[in-house]
């Protein structure tokens, strides 16, 4: 007998609990608030029987209820966050008030965009991350939510962002690592992670120094390696143009970086200048004189 | 009785109809959209993009087609909103929106320009129609957060959803 009143006080209390943030409104009984994907009920008032619109753009329900008595929907019922109203109509007469649905707190899926995803080495806040927080159902997770960024690569350091969400988005920049190579960027929000992968190339050049020697009747003209400043030998097909001026006219010829090297041959003129340059970066320039 | 009461109706619901006036829109002034400056001229776009979206919308439940939605929205609010028409068909019933205000802020503006986010404080009168028996026609006043993502030619909705004020 008394575990028998124990069961039906404790199921009177887990009744009433929803109705703790409940707001009534004419003769329906509405939830505040509830979380998407949640069971949640609505009470009306009266005798009778009526329809229950509940409607908004992000779904729509309708259900014959029975006035008097407490309508349950199952946690499947509603899981699109939004504002909803709620419609009870009983021949001419309607009752209405509305609700929101907001988004489950646990998060299931990033949207992460990471730019660019090929960039040079050693740029300050060269890369960007943002990422929306969604959560089962495709919901924009509103409430701040703490989401790490991390970048790693071939070198060993790391770098390390947390940020708050704010209406639902995040962002942070990082700069590239001085070392070319593939980099990982990653989100992460609790267990749900997200992973970009950003190529990192050499930059600019920064050392380009030419050699010339006799061969045959021509000039073998030959690159050292050329680097960026970070010491990152340049891309292969990088362009070198090797310029040679002299009484009377200039050669000009294109070559692309091959092992990092670029080699070609020109006109041996005597008292010749030859000069070297790959993009806006000039090199040395050697004076060729024939020797006697 | 019954009469005067459905002239009555009638009339509500043609003024409903008809009251197609654009809504008043305030824009609040953007000191900061996060990591990237807005343009003028992006800001513009993302405002009338949004406006047009709601106006596709508002086609779309009323006439329950989703095909209304593919010019102004793409993703998940896409295919939300295009389960609601679809869930609307199912019961029957159709709904009706009409925008009368918005007060827009851009929150956001991705570095990458390739997301913007602006939350619309929207009042609207939405009516509720099973069969073509209005059921309620209520004011409403809501937070709706939107994602718009860049396409070849517009700004399209790409998040769409209303939050508590």
């Amino acid at each position: 007998m008394k575990s028998r009143f124990t069961f039906l006080l404790v199921g009177l209390v887990l009744a009433a609990m929803p109705f703790a943030v409940a707001q009534q409104t004419g003769g329906l009984r509405l939830p505040k608030t509830v979380e998407a994907g949640s069971a949640f009920s609505i009470q009306s008032t009266g005798s009778g029987k009526a329809v229950l619109y509940i409607v908004g753009t992000g779904q729509v329900l309708r259900r014959n209820v029975q006035l008097g008595e407490t309508t349950f929907f199952a946690p499947a019922d509603l899981h699109n966050a939004g504002h909803y109203l709620a419609a009870l109509v009983e021949g001419s007469s309607t009752e209405t008030g509305a609700f929101d649905v907001i988004a489950a707190h646990q998060p299931a899926a990033l949207s992460f965009l990471a730019k660019p995803s090929r960039l040079a080495v050693d740029l300050h806040d060269g890369i960007s991350g943002v990422v929306y927080v969604f959560d089962i159902f495709r919901n924009l997770i509103l409430a701040p939510t703490q989401v790490s960024f991390q970048l790693s690569g071939v070198t060993r350091s790391v770098q390390m962002r947390t940020v708050l969400t704010h209406n639902g988005v995040a962002w942070t920049k990082m700069n590239s690592a001085a070392k070319e190579g593939v980099a990982q960027f990653v989100a992460r929000v609790g267990d749900v992670a997200s992973t970009r992968v950003i190529q990192q190339v050499p930059g600019n050049p920064c050392h380009l120094r030419m050699s010339a020697r006799p061969s045959g009747q021509r000039l073998a003209v030959e690159t050292e390696p050329v680097r960026d400043c970070s010491g990152n030998a340049l891309s292969d097909g990088t362009i070198v143009t090797f310029t040679e001026t002299y009484t009377g006219g200039e050669s000009t010829v294109d070559v692309p970086l091959k092992r990092g090297v670029a080699r070609t041959d020109m006109p041996a003129y005597s008292g010749a200048r030859i000069s070297v340059a790959t993009g806006v970066f000039i090199g040395n320039e050697i004076l060729w004189r024939k020797e006697r | 009785m019954k009469r005067p009461l459905f002239i009555v109706c009638s009339l509500f619901a043609a003024i409903f109809a008809l009251g197609s006036d654009p809504p008043a829109v305030r824009v609040e002034p953007t000191d900061s959209v996060g990591p990237r400056p807005l343009e003028k001229q992006t800001e513009t776009a993302v405002i009338r993009d949004y406006l047009q979206a709601w106006r596709s919308l508002s086609g779309a439940f009323e006439q329950n087609r989703a095909d209304l939605l593919d010019q102004d929205f793409t993703g998940a609010a896409k295919e939300k909103l295009a389960d609601t028409i679809q869930e609307q068909v199912k019961l029957g019933i159709h709904t009706r929106y009409r925008d009368s205000a918005h007060d827009l802020r851009l929150v956001f503006y991705s570095p990458e320009e390739l997301s913007v986010q602006l939350v619309d404080t929207v009042e609207y009168d939405m009516q509720i129609l099973d069969g073509q028996k209005v059921q309620t026609t209520q004011h409403v006043r809501a937070r709706y957060v939107a994602v718009l993502t860049p396409t070849e030619v517009r700004w399209k909705v790409r998040v769409f959803q209303a939050e508590p004020e």
